[in-house]
């Protein structure tokens, strides 16, 4: 920044706690849903088209998850696959385009409506609360649950057995790999009907990676559809039952992952030969 | 005979009055605390709550008096508490409704709703000067000693003597009560829970379904119960002076930042630590030298009590310098 007194203010931690502030939209409704239309995938983001300002980042992007399958989001840095993933989660406002899960079209519902029809997130970067431990985590997962969530809380813990002998422990302590799993747990807990992860092995190792990517193929079995993406493409398209390859903001590939590894287009421009 | 006489003068001048500052000061700084840590910026607006709060209080007190309401050997005030919390918590949610929440919603940088807080302190300052004028008011009723010093002299035979005021009792009570009930509240309770949610990641709070503004609003109502209740305490105390009010802002934010702010734990130790620091700093010693043995030539009193507000300052600046996130890690870093 040029002026080097910018700001100054806001960096004087006495007067000004440093935590940003939320960037969600907390306080739009929601409009009705519609039913959807007849032979939908389980979930369809269909024609997404938008994006933050006047540019827009998705050019009429489509992806679909079936029932308990894995879908996998890969393309280079900025093609919009986070963003992709804002967009059916509904944090982000889209020009063009609906979302429908479940039969029922969910263009117009908030996120946190969207969290009650069955959708479940996991950002990529701060998914977890760091000052309060991994059992309280998990119950503000369940925060929208008026019943006994107990049942549900155990099975979390027989997935990730590792943060069940540290329930007592604050998620801010954990490593990188547990704190992942807190994250997939807190939204877990909803017992959504599609989980979707942002990134779920951003800086973690390829151990734990692999550990990750088994606990969520388990998940999947389930009858849980997961929507991720990915950086580590390779290893994300051999457990992907369908991949979308995307650039700006666009579909350029789909297809299975073992069709998508094969296609040596595929290969050497995204997976690197 | 003397080490005990030393002992019973250390408590009575500087172990129990301080206690009972500290037990004020702790109640300011958790109200102060719990905005930073929430709304996210300090709350200059504080000190005048807490005048404005224990001038309704007073009000109210007056009125019980004239209905010949009393509430025994406690002091009538602690009957008009509740309703005099319940107004002051209205007055800063309407205050929050006009001001605070339009800085939320165009998302201010937090410095501008620091600014905008010295403009509610100044409003609300002025108001309660209307309210009840600039004057001295003394509003404690019922006995005033639970231990006076001639009972102390007469069941122990000392020559020094120990009183316990009952308004220090209360204050020792009533802090630990609410800082019981407050911590129970946080850590047990699913809306207490969902306030450290929100503390920590706004937005996942969000999206695990936690209403922002009712944790505004709750913020706002405990802050405000803290301070009415502060207020009323240290009122009760020494006595109600609208100027006192708003410096008092200063050892309690001190305290704040010193225990390390957005912690609450640390709130309580900053406001012990500024109190002993300033009543220990201001006593004269000599009594208690004499009693050990020494033959002081002076008063012993390291600061004149005019410097009692420089404590908290020179307190602050060495945390600050030392330990910039407060004794307790607060969620300044």
């Amino acid at each position: 920044m040029s002026d080097p007194f910018a700001n100054r203010g806001n960096r004087d931690a006495s007067v000004v706690n440093p935590r940003p502030a939320g960037t969600a939209e907390g306080n739009h409704h929601s409009g009705p849903t519609r039913p959807g239309h007849s032979g939908d995938p389980f979930l369809i983001g269909e024609g997404m088209r938008g994006g933050y300002g006047k540019a827009d980042i998705l050019n009429g992007c489509t992806l679909a998850v079936e029932k308990g399958q894995i879908a996998v989001i890969v393309g280079p840095n900025g093609a919009g696959k986070s963003t992709a993933m804002k967009a059916i989660f509904g944090m982000l406002n889209l020009r063009e385009g609906s979302v429908r899960l479940d039969g029922q079209d969910i263009s117009a519902l908030n996120p946190q409506d969207r969290v009650k029809a069955g959708m479940g997130f996991v950002p990529q970067v701060a998914n977890v609360f760091p000052t309060m431990t991994v059992e309280e985590n998990l119950e503000m997962g369940a925060y929208l649950r008026g019943d006994d969530f107990r049942e549900t809380m155990q099975q979390v813990y027989e997935l990730f057995p590792a943060v069940a002998d540290k329930r007592r422990q604050n998620a801010g302590e954990l490593s990188g790999g547990q704190r992942q799993q807190v994250a997939v747990g807190r939204a877990l807990m909803t017992r959504p009907k599609l989980l979707m992860l942002d990134e779920p092995t951003a800086g973690v190792s390829p151990i734990v990676m692999d550990e990750l990517f088994d606990r969520i193929i388990e998940i999947a079995r389930t009858g849980i559809s997961i929507l991720m993406v990915e950086q580590n493409a390779k290893q994300a398209l051999e457990i992907a039952d369908i991949g979308y390859v995307l650039v700006q903001g666009a579909n350029r590939y789909t297809g299975t992952g073992a069709q998508l590894m094969a296609d040596p287009e595929v290969r050497r421009t995204f997976l690197g030969g | 005979m003397d080490l005990l006489n030393a002992l019973v003068a250390i408590l009575n001048f500087v172990v129990i009055p301080a206690a009972a500052y500290g037990a004020q000061l702790a109640l300011g700084a958790l109200g102060v605390t719990l905005i930073y840590g929430i709304l996210r910026f300090s709350n200059f607006a504080h000190g005048d709550t807490m005048a404005f709060g224990t001038a309704i209080v007073i009000l109210l007190t007056w009125g019980l008096q004239a209905l010949g309401i009393g509430f025994g050997p406690l002091p009538t005030a602690l009957l008009a508490l509740p309703l005099g919390i319940a107004l002051t918590a209205a007055l800063a949610l309407l205050t929050d409704r006009w001001v605070y929440r339009h800085y939320r919603q165009v998302r201010a940088a937090p410095i501008v709703v620091v600014m905008a807080s010295v403009g509610v302190m100044f409003v609300m300052n002025g108001l309660t000067r209307l309210v009840i004028g600039v004057d001295e008011i003394q509003f404690a009723d019922g006995a005033r000693f639970v231990i006076s010093v001639p009972q102390f002299k007469a069941m122990t035979g000392l020559t020094e003597g120990l009183a316990l005021r009952t308004t220090q009792a209360i204050t020792l009570v009533i802090a630990a009560l609410s800082v019981w009930a407050l911590f129970a509240f946080l850590n047990r309770t699913r809306a207490g829970k969902a306030m450290r949610a929100y503390a920590d990641n706004e937005d996942l709070a969000l999206l695990s379904g936690i209403d922002p503004d009712r944790v505004v609003r709750l913020t706002w109502i405990i802050a405000t119960g803290l301070a009415v209740l502060a207020g009323t305490l240290y009122g009760l105390d020494k006595s109600f002076k609208a100027f006192n009010y708003f410096q008092i802002l200063l050892p309690v934010f001190a305290a704040a930042i010193v225990g390390g702010l957005g912690s609450p734990l640390g709130a309580i130790a900053g406001g012990f630590l500024i109190a002993f620091s300033e009543v220990a700093l201001t006593y004269p010693w000599k009594k208690i030298a004499e009693y050990l043995g020494f033959e002081p030539a002076g008063l012993m009193q390291m600061l004149g009590t005019e410097y009692k507000l420089a404590i908290s300052f020179v307190i602050l600046i060495v945390v600050l310098l030392v330990r910039p996130t407060g004794l307790f890690r607060g969620k300044a870093y």
